[in-house]
């Protein structure tokens, strides 16, 4: 039996009680909000660029739902500190699973990928590349 | 204890009949019987959203498509009449089951999702308007909330809303309150798929016929696993899907009443429904065949007799009686685990689901803790997010029974719910 499994390892379980960066900023470039309708988890992410707007200076997130959307969302709040726009907009799934460190199965994979998504797309519309009317959800 | 004792039939001997009960689960669900971890036995508690099928139906459809797969009212040969025969009769066997006058009170639908809209397009479009409405509940399943809400738009028809009270239950007296002379139609869940609630429909039925509306019951989950008599119900329209009831998918029916179906003009045109045709205009078959328009179902028709056939074996009194056993076990042993919230009416007055939550986990994090376990559940919104929403929850964890399920079963997902609760405090 994968106990609990590998999908719930320590790490995870850690993210998701003690999330990082979780709050507000005072003064962020962008605020963005998706969410995944079917389980109810909603993100919202902040995001302060530096004086150039292309690398990300301080990353905080609020947010409701399960324990891997959650925990994503708090790992990769960490891992945007210092990343350039560019960098941000390449994210891809893989490197969701691969920085959670655990397998993801199938039908959870869209949780996984919320924070990712809501950071991106934030970007996107404060580039003018995305309609702020389109709501971020991972499900489509 | 020996609640094994009181199970009103053999439940090993049922449970032979459905090898899927069977196999092992917990691999790689993209290679499945494949790779280390595949041998956790299958417990499966997920009827309500589709039983599993016995032997006797499965040989049904190989039955058919190896004996005499023909296309039904179309041909003088052989295999077609054998085919008509076997399809036609289906239709017999079904209306029997619910207490129907015939096979012209039976349309075969694809689930109970299309016999609501057959009903809510082809009377609903056509009677509904501005100053008309349509009573629904709080704790309807989508099926029939989207599409009276919808018809409502188109229509002008304004569409209400019975509450549900704190234990789970219809506000009867806003019911009340609700169903006035301007109330054409009253479409109710029998029993919730969410709360396990059954409601009273003989009562609700009486309610609306007072003020002349018509009674459409929702029987998705009742009609698996309880006996259902429509004119018992007083309803007009009954709906129901074969795939909850040992059935195949694909199969559904809709019950209607005779005059109000003779009434009614097709759902949908085409084939098989029509009487005459000319270029300028047509006329339409007798019922049911009136709103059966192309190929239909047809295996799955004559499965979904046999389904009902098996389900008679047994018997709908015990099935009923073994449901009520297994949630009243069900909730008791969730009550006892601790940290568990349970929706809904008490355990002894429930259909054979319970819905919960484990205080700190998401239902979905439960769900694939579960998975791990070898216990399917459903999680999420169980297609009622507006009465989750009165609930106060995004999502919430699902465990339903049927005919097969045994309490060593209930047993395992209450440990396994405990292991869930345990590695998230």
């Amino acid at each position: 039996m994968g106990l609990g499994s590998d999908m719930y390892r320590q790490q995870i379980l850690d993210h998701y009680k003690n999330p990082r960066n979780y709050g507000e900023l005072e003064d962020p470039d962008f605020t963005h909000v998706g969410e995944n309708p079917s389980c109810g988890d909603t993100i919202r992410m902040q995001v302060a660029l530096d004086d150039a707007g292309e690398t990300i200076d301080a990353v905080r997130f609020t947010g409701d739902g399960c324990a891997i959307s959650m925990a994503s969302a708090s790992m990769l709040s960490e891992r945007l500190h210092g990343m350039s726009i560019e960098e941000l907009d390449e994210l891809d799934t893989d490197d969701v699973t691969e920085m959670l460190g655990v397998d993801i199965s199938p039908m959870r994979v869209k949780c996984a990928v919320l924070g990712r998504q809501v950071a991106q797309d934030g970007s996107k519309i404060h580039r003018g590349e995305l309609d702020p009317d389109d709501r971020t959800k991972t499900e489509e | 204890m020996g609640v094994q004792e009181q199970y009103p039939f053999d439940v090993e001997a049922v449970r032979a009949d459905f090898p899927i009960l069977d196999r092992k689960v917990g691999g790689d669900p993209e290679s499945p019987g494949e790779g280390p971890g595949d041998d956790t036995p299958l417990v499966y508690l997920d009827s309500a959203a589709t039983s599993h099928t016995p032997d006797p139906v499965v040989d049904t459809i190989a039955d058919y498509y190896r004996g005499y797969n023909a296309n039904v009212h179309r041909g003088i040969h052989q295999l077609s009449q054998e085919a008509s025969v076997a399809y036609e009769q289906a239709h017999d066997t079904v209306a029997d089951f619910v207490g129907a006058s015939g096979r012209e009170e039976i349309v075969f639908t694809k689930n109970t999702t299309e016999a609501m809209n057959l009903v809510a397009y082809a009377w609903g479009l056509e009677e509904l308007g501005p100053g008309d409405n349509v009573v629904l509940s709080q704790m309807e399943h989508h099926s029939s909330l989207v599409t009276w809400q919808q018809i409502g738009k188109r229509t002008g028809a304004d569409v209400r809303f019975i509450e549900v009270t704190d234990e789970g239950r219809l506000d009867m007296e806003h019911a009340a309150s609700l169903i006035d002379d301007d109330t054409q139609m009253v479409s109710v869940v029998h029993v919730s798929n969410t709360l396990g609630t059954v409601n009273p429909i003989p009562e609700i039925s009486a309610m609306a016929h007072d003020h002349d509306a018509y009674v459409f019951a929702d029987g998705a989950q009742s009609v698996p696993t309880r006996p259902v008599d429509v004119g018992d119900l007083g309803v007009d329209f009954l709906a129901f899907s074969g795939h909850k009831m040992c059935g195949p998918t694909g199969i559904g029916a809709l019950y209607g009443r005779e005059e109000i179906l003779d009434e009614m003009g097709p759902y949908l045109y085409g084939g098989d429904m029509i009487r005459r045709v000319s270029f300028e205009d047509s006329t339409w078959e007798d019922l049911p065949w009136k709103f059966e328009a192309g190929t239909p179902s047809i295996a799955q028709g004559i499965a979904f007799a046999a389904a009902i056939e098996y389900l008679e074996e047994i018997g709908m009194d015990n099935v009923q009686a073994h449901e009520d056993l297994l949630a009243e076990y069900a909730y008791d042993e969730l009550t006892d685990l601790g940290g568990v919230e349970i929706y809904g009416p008490p355990g002894h007055d429930r259909g054979g689901l319970v819905a919960f939550n484990v205080e700190g986990v998401h239902a979905h994090d439960l769900s694939s803790i579960l998975n791990d376990y070898g216990v399917a559940i459903r999680a999420g919104d169980h297609c009622t997010q507006p009465l989750h929403d009165e609930m106060g929850v995004a999502a919430s964890a699902r465990a339903s029974f049927y005919l097969y399920n045994t309490v060593e079963e209930i047993d395992a997902l209450v440990e396994a719910v405990g292991e869930a609760r345990d590695l998230f405090a």
